[in-house]
């Protein structure tokens, strides 16, 4: 699978850590040096302090949007307007000796389908171009107290179904390691925007890896966290009980502040885990000196994953064990069914959810002489094919007489997962695995065939299946010199382990051990 | 309607707007006749990204209902009921499927018969569609306009078993079930306002036990009157087609009000394939037992139980239509009012159902229950005759007022003993020789004096209070100044 | 499609036919060229097939899990919560008169 003889983007060389290198910005997109190689940390703790001023952090993200941006496509519309008078109203807070919160000045780039009032939110879709929520997302409501900066709306497959961002209406966002590859997706954009500077922070959605993959692809660290914990309250929905917000980050330290900041119970979502939790930051810096971690066999060696990908992750093992942790293989057995089940619920869960698209309260209508040739007119021109793919797999999995065989037996399957993943947890604190099976692709390579293309998946799925949190981190680089993620997975709510562990690799990459 | 040699079968579907504040999944408004889409939010409109969540006053009002129709609760799940229309915001209902709320219960008609309930269950309303063009009429509309304030009102959907056999005991049900939802405070009960919808399924089969033949759901059934009218129709259609030796198709038709007839909905290749699944945005139903319990200990007297009050009191003297009657009408605190002033409440009974009910249609009550009571008691005493308390009711209904007063200015009055007594002396002393022999023991005579005594009273005379006088009078000799 | 459905996925695989996508592009109100069709139809197959995998395993007990996490009850006050202002709902609509959205004539009732 890994793309033979493939060269680098141009200047794309050495360590894209989280650390900016000091000099001059030369180089490729995911070259980043000044302020837009500042981690969130960095960024929130000077402009807090008066020693960064927000309007600065924020025009050097636009200049670099502005030469970058046009190669790369990470978003559908950059915010610069709102984003200058958001960080000029935070320069003010700070010169009136208020604290803007613990993102205070940071660029943060938002999903697409994450609705913002009065700001379009196309899900890179047709049938939603130009369509204005009148509200904002739970998350977005978030991030203002927090000081964020939201500079922009990320691309992505369209509705979230997609593994490369291929599938966008707006046209594919590229790699900034090599702009002939695919960023992964479905959140390709956030990802995209952080590995080259664009933004320090972003949001994506994970459903079935699309934060993950990614981040993966594209050699930063992305989180899917427990199901629940973060409210999905103006996510435009894919697969309801699979779907969660995650952040995009350059070090394990930010993923983990950005999610503090986005987490906790909201009364607007009826999934929303109730009561307090532990910061997801609260175990940081306690490396992995006696911590149990399993490496998943059926996904370690999972048909599919690349040599290098394989090798990788062995070393990312050998890291942990070297830092103290016991490392040992765990069967979970029914991991290897993830990709079916997944296939059955999401698409099912989608195609209801999707149905709302029909050209009568808002986003695209084309004409007809009644209601039924509007819908199919305005659905067929509005929706791509991957959309329509997975919204007629999902309506003929629930379709009469054919619910329990599909549906229904997936719905088991998800449950077989769950026991197995249960049954692991006694034994281990966290587990390990690749997060995509090779490195990035490129453009065009594997659009023609979906299964192909779900099969990028297999890694990820059953951490959503399962409802549990999981983060990609970068460690290593494939054959091809592209990054490749290490994937750490924790028992539901276990966000302080699990960052935890994915910190001591992040340190272990940084010394060159991968 | 008789269909000889065969019954008909009828099962219900009764759906019930409940009486919240706002809708079932967000704090919208459940108002009626505001501007269209001003009670809408990102919820109820579905909206990308919008989720429910659901009203627990809702819940409390649909386990009240399951228990004044005897249901057990269960733990619930709601499911998505999947198909394109567009008065529905996602293009799905929210609603509960195989494993609803409450189950298995029961509802006693009047008549005393119990007809099953197979569940209660919550779900979403729609929004309206308004037809434009053409005669405002679906198919020959030119365009139509939808307005989502009522998207998304809580309802109550009651399915009954096939209990019911034939129009009249549906509409009984539908009466005595509307009597139950309103008891509950759940409903308003208001049939031709729409917060009480009901569809119903007929079927027939050859008089006496067997399997039970295809049905058909009617739909479109505004009023207790098109209840009747479309289940006798329909139940006809079904005879005929059955003895002409055809077969009745499982279907969904259309009651026309107008033509008198129902209409084919929907082919059979057309069946609906909801795809039912369950709702992943809301998580299970499961009320706790004290809360339920709760709810059941203030759950409020209910119709049967307040007929069951009125006959009570009211003894054998009343038909059990005439205490149906009192109750259906709400007119029963007038009963109690009268037992409590020791009144005769089988004539209180007598009375609210054969004048008050029928003073009743339309017009306003202002009839005090004290003042009932008064009444009762001064036909009870003989102060008014009859037909006087039942002048005299007439006018405390429609003008209110006590019934001494209205008695007074209709010219009934109840005249006291002494006025009395003065009409006898005087009338005795007008007409010694009849009195001499009424004396002496000439009975006939008595109703010579009554005559005169009526006469000069303008019949406001209790003819049994001058009986006794005269007897008194008479045996009395002394009493008198004679 | 109800007769004669079949239990097994690899059959239902197997019988995947260009009726049943056709049917299936109908009930999510989708319109299929010919050639969308054709391509759909294959590999909507392909999907299925793969899909099989999960007939090999013995799930007959096993109940469904329909939601990660068992949460019961979550219910709000029934308070009255600001609403959307008209003028905003309705500039989002493709057509709208008289305060309503205006649509094409609808041929069928309600289900």
């Amino acid at each position: 699978m890994s793309p033979a003889g493939s060269t680098q983007g141009h200047g794309s060389q050495g360590d894209h850590g989280s650390q900016g290198q000091s000099g001059e910005d030369r180089g490729g997109p995911a070259d980043l040096s000044g302020l837009v190689g500042l981690s969130a940390t960095e960024v929130a703790a000077g402009v807090r302090s008066g020693e960064l001023s927000a309007v600065e952090v924020l025009e050097q993200h636009l200049e670099r949007i502005q030469r970058w941006e046009p190669a790369v496509h990470a978003f559908n519309l950059v915010m610069a307007e709102a984003a200058r008078k958001r960080a000029e109203a935070i320069d003010d807070l700070v010169a009136r000796g208020e604290d803007p919160g613990p993102l205070a000045g940071v660029p943060v780039g938002l999903k697409d389908l994450i609705c913002t009032r009065g700001v379009p939110t196309t899900c890179s879709s047709r049938i939603l171009a130009g369509w204005k929520p009148p509200y904002d997302a739970t998350v977005v409501t978030r991030l203002g107290p927090a000081g964020a900066v939201v500079t922009g709306k990320t691309n992505m497959d369209e509705f979230a179904m997609g593994s490369s961002t291929e599938h966008s209406a707006t046209g594919p966002t590229h790699n900034p390691h090599d702009l002939g590859k695919v960023p992964g997706g479905s959140s390709g954009g956030s990802a995209a925007a952080v590995a080259a500077g664009f933004c320090t922070l972003a949001l994506g959605s994970d459903t079935g890896g699309s934060v993950r993959q990614p981040a993966a692809l594209c050699g930063v660290v992305g989180v899917k966290p427990t199901y629940g914990l973060v409210s999905r309250y103006g996510l435009v929905a894919f697969a309801s009980s699979l779907d969660q917000i995650g952040p995009f980050a350059r070090s394990v330290a930010d993923a983990a502040l950005a999610l503090d900041v986005i987490a906790g119970h909201d009364p607007a979502d009826s999934t929303s885990l109730p009561g307090q939790h532990p910061s997801a930051a609260s175990r940081l810096g306690r490396g992995a000196e006696g911590l149990r971690v399993g490496v998943i066999a059926e996904l370690a060696n999972a048909q599919g994953v690349a040599g290098d990908v394989a090798k990788a992750l062995e070393r990312a093992a050998q890291a942990l064990s070297a830092a103290g942790a016991k490392v040992d293989e765990i069967s979970v057995p029914s991991v290897t069914y993830g990709l079916s089940a997944y296939y059955m619920i999401a698409p099912a869960e989608a195609s209801s959810n999707l149905a709302r698209y029909d050209g009568v309260r808002y986003g695209l209508r084309v004409p007809g002489r009644d209601i039924t040739e509007m819908y199919m007119a305005t659905r067929s021109a509005g929706f791509g094919p991957e959309v329509k793919r997975r919204v007629m797999l999902g309506t003929y999995a629930l379709s009469a007489g054919y619910y329990e065989a599909f549906y229904g037996k997936a719905q088991k399957v998800r449950t077989l997962i769950i026991r197995d993943f249960e049954d692991a947890y006694r034994s281990f604190d966290v587990l390990l695995a690749p997060t995509a099976p090779t490195t990035a692709f490129p453009l065009g390579a594997k659009v023609a065939d979906p299964l192909t293309m779900y099969l990028n998946d297999v890694c990820t799925i059953p951490s959503n299946l399962a409802g549990h949190p999981a983060v990609s981190v970068p460690f290593g680089k494939g054959d091809d010199g592209l990054p490749i993620g290490a994937q750490v997975l924790a028992p539901a709510l276990g966000e302080p382990v699990m960052f935890q562990v994915a910190e001591v690799l992040e340190e272990a990459a940084k010394r060159g051990a991968e | 309607m008789t269909l000889q040699g065969w019954e008909v079968v009828v099962g219900l579907e009764v759906h019930c707007e409940l009486r919240t504040r706002t809708k079932l999944f967000c704090g919208c408004p459940n108002s009626f006749g505001d501007e269209p889409n001003t009670n809408v939010c990102p919820v109820c409109l579905g909206l990308p990204g919008s989720l429910p969540v659901l009203n627990g006053e809702a819940v409390a009002h649909a386990v009240r209902i399951g228990a004044a129709l005897n249901c057990r609760q269960q733990p619930s799940l709601f499911h998505r009921k999947n198909y394109f229309y567009p008065d529905m915001p996602k293009d799905y209902q929210i609603s509960q499927y195989d494993v609803p709320v409450n189950v298995g219960g029961w509802l006693e008609l009047p008549s005393g018969k119990r007809v099953g309930i197979v569940r209660a269950h919550l779900e979403e309303d729609t929004g309206k569609t308004t037809h434009v063009g053409g005669g405002g009429r679906i198919h020959e509309a030119g365009y139509s306009l939808v307005d989502y304030n009522r998207a998304g009102v809580p309802l109550v959907e009651i399915v009954s078993e096939p209990d019911i056999r034939g129009p009249e005991e549906a509409k009984e049900y539908v009466e005595e079930l509307r009597g139950i939802l309103v008891a509950t405070g759940a409903s308003d009960g208001k049939m031709e306002e729409g917060s009480l919808r009901v569809d119903c399924n007929v079927s027939v089969r050859p008089a006496g036990p067997g399997p039970l033949g295809t049905r058909c759901e009617v739909k479109n059934l505004n009023s207790l009157r098109s209840l009747g009218r479309a289940i006798s129709y329909e139940a006809e259609r079904q005879v005929q087609l059955l003895e002409a030796g055809a077969e009745v198709e499982q279907e969904t038709r259309h009651w026309d009000e107008s033509a008198g007839r129902t209409f084919s909905m929907r082919s059979k290749e057309e069946a609906f394939d909801y795809r039912y699944f369950p709702e992943p945005d809301l998580v299970a139903l499961d009320p706790p037992a004290q809360w339920v319990a709760q709810i059941k200990a203030e759950l409020g007297v209910l119709p049967a139980q307040r007929r069951q009050k009125v006959a009570d009191a009211a003894g054998l003297s009343v038909s059990s239509e005439a205490v149906s009657t009192v109750v259906r009408l709400g007119l029963d605190p007038y009963v109690e009012a009268a037992a409590a002033a020791g009144a005769d409440a089988g004539l209180a009974v007598r009375r609210l159902a054969n004048e008050v009910a029928g003073l009743l249609d339309g017009g306003p009550n202002r009839l005090g229950a004290a003042e009932f009571a008064s009444l009762v008691l001064m036909e009870q005493n003989g102060e008014l005759t009859s037909a006087q308390a039942r002048s005299v009711l007439k006018v405390l209904v429609s003008e209110g007022g006590r019934p001494e007063d209205v008695a007074a200015r209709l010219g009934f009055e109840a005249m006291g003993e002494g006025a009395l007594q003065e009409v006898v002396d005087q009338v005795v002393a007008a007409n010694p020789r009849e009195w001499e022999r009424y004396a002496a023991g000439d009975e006939k005579l008595a109703g010579f004096f009554i005559g005169k005594v009526k006469a000069a009273t303008s019949g406001n005379a209790d003819l049994r209070a001058v009986s006794e006088l005269l007897r008194l009078r008479r045996s009395g000799k002394a009493a008198a100044g004679s | 499609m109800g007769t004669g459905a079949p239990t097994t996925m690899t059959s239902v695989a197997e019988r995947i036919s260009k009726d049943q996508v056709a049917h299936v592009a109908h009930l999510a109100r989708l319109a299929l060229s010919d050639d969308e069709l054709e391509l759909y139809t294959g590999q909507l197959a392909s999907v299925l097939a793969h899909a099989a995998d999960i007939e090999a395993l013995d799930i007959a007990g096993v109940p469904p899990t329909a939601h990660p996490f068992p949460l019961t009850n979550v219910m709000r006050e029934d308070e009255p919560q600001p609403c959307l202002e008209r003028d905003e709902v309705l500039a989002m609509a493709p057509e709208a008169e008289a305060g309503q959205f205006r649509i094409p004539r609808i041929l069928s009732e309600a289900p």
